[in-house]
């Protein structure tokens, strides 16, 4: 039988190795920095259809991300999708006129939040409602549009309403 | 017809039974836990042979399969260039799934087994009576430390499990079969959340499985009849029910977190 010491030693090997082990699992595999993420601000945006938006997507402006798309809800009245959108605190300087589009990263990628600075001087804040919004795109309602186009006459595809 | 019905009726009840048995147990073993402070070095003791003891399989496990779903993973993302996800994949099957379940079903073969033989074989010597007699409580002495440090050991043992295997899969997608390196962590770091996946996958997972686990390694022990054969089935069941509930288990769990 090992001696109580040794034992002791090798357990705490174990026990540092599994803590070692979670600590690697929170650094660098998961990205624990986004657990402050409720501490940002609430802007919700309207959209006509969110396509396949997810809450957690990202939210980003200039291609960095600034946040990410904390709620997802219908408004009964309007049928109008309501996106609430979690900004880091970090970013409190963008323009109250600023618009929000939902992108794709990529053809057929993940969905996000593309936000497009304005030029007022008032500034986004908790509760603010971005009022420029423009809709997902979504692929079928295009390729139907493309085809009723196409069967109507010889007018270009790509001339839209 | 009568006499498979009663049949039946016979293995149900006997099933109850056995449940209300391994409950009533799990009861007094809890209320043994606070004897436990006086003693800690029959825990330390338990946690090296579970604990320590199994990092051996429970690594090199880790290690396989990690490099497993990396070239499963590969070969079928390149069809479509989308290698670079590779990372996600990787990381989210052993945080969710892989890593817990598997390191659960390793300790029952490992640990489990080795607890209720261990057990099953003091009640077969008379060792647990002969405490009795000296008014030793065997569910302090023996029981409590045993399932407390399968406990604590089992959440550890997965964490590892899953570290290694991702650091499989990362050798394997990086070194071996050229992945970006940056690309790898970084598209893991963005869609692997630490409460969503890490703590509701490994972490509850594993507290839970490590509960269930040990507390049928520990039962099957005590009940078990104390024969040669006796201990042989007991070590049987303790392997196959532990599988049987861990992966049941885990359906409920995944339905709990990840189903939409």
């Amino acid at each position: 039988m090992v001696t109580l010491k040794k034992l002791e030693l090798a357990v705490g090997v174990f026990v540092a190795l599994g803590l070692a082990a979670f600590f690697m699992l929170a650094m660098k595999v998961s990205n624990i920095a986004e657990l402050g993420e409720d501490k940002g601000y609430k802007v919700t945006a309207r959209f006509e259809n969110i396509g396949g938006l997810k809450i957690r997507a990202p939210v980003t402006l200039g291609g960095v991300r600034i946040g990410r798309v904390s709620g997802i809800d219908l408004d009964p009245r309007n049928y109008e999708a309501v996106v609430t959108l979690s900004i880091d605190p970090k970013y409190d300087q963008l323009p109250a006129d600023s618009s929000a589009s939902i992108l794709t990263s990529g053809l057929l990628g993940e969905q996000y939040v593309g936000l497009e600075p304005g030029g007022m001087d008032n500034h986004l804040k908790n509760g603010s409602t971005l009022k420029l919004t423009q809709s997902a795109l979504v692929l079928e309602k295009l390729i139907g549009r493309m085809l009723t186009n196409a069967a109507a006459g010889d007018q270009p595809a790509v001339k839209t309403p | 017809m009568i006499d498979g019905l009663r049949r039946l009726g016979r293995l149900a009840l006997n099933w109850l039974n056995r449940l209300g048995k391994a409950t009533l147990f799990l009861l007094r073993l809890l209320g043994a836990l606070a004897t436990l402070g006086k003693r800690p070095g029959l825990v330390v003791r338990q946690l090296y042979s579970v604990g320590v003891l199994s990092l051996p399989i429970i690594a090199m496990s880790g290690l396989f399969v990690g490099m497993v779903l990396g070239l499963q993973g590969y070969a079928n993302l390149v069809d479509f260039g989308a290698t670079s996800t590779l990372g996600t994949v990787v990381a989210l099957s052993l945080v969710r799934e892989l890593g817990p379940v598997l390191a659960a079903l390793l300790y029952a073969a490992r640990a489990g087994s080795a607890l209720t033989a261990e057990i099953g074989l003091m009640k077969a010597t008379e060792q647990l009576a002969a405490m009795q007699m000296m008014a030793v409580d065997p569910f302090a002495r023996v029981f409590a430390p045993r399932f407390i440090a399968g406990f604590v050991a089992m959440p550890l043992l997965a964490g590892i499990f899953t570290a290694i295997g991702i650091l499989g899969g990362y050798f394997v997608a990086v070194k071996q079969l050229g992945v970006d390196s940056g690309t790898f962590w970084s598209q893991m770091q963005a869609s692997v959340g630490w409460i969503d996946d890490v703590v509701h996958g490994v972490v509850v997972k594993s507290v839970a499985f490590g509960w269930v686990a040990n507390w049928i390694a520990v039962f099957e022990g005590y009940d078990a009849t104390p024969t040669s054969e006796g201990i042989s089935l007991a070590t049987t069941r303790t392997v196959v029910n532990t599988a049987l509930v861990v992966l049941a288990l885990d359906f409920v769990l995944t339905a709990i977190f990840f189903g939409v």
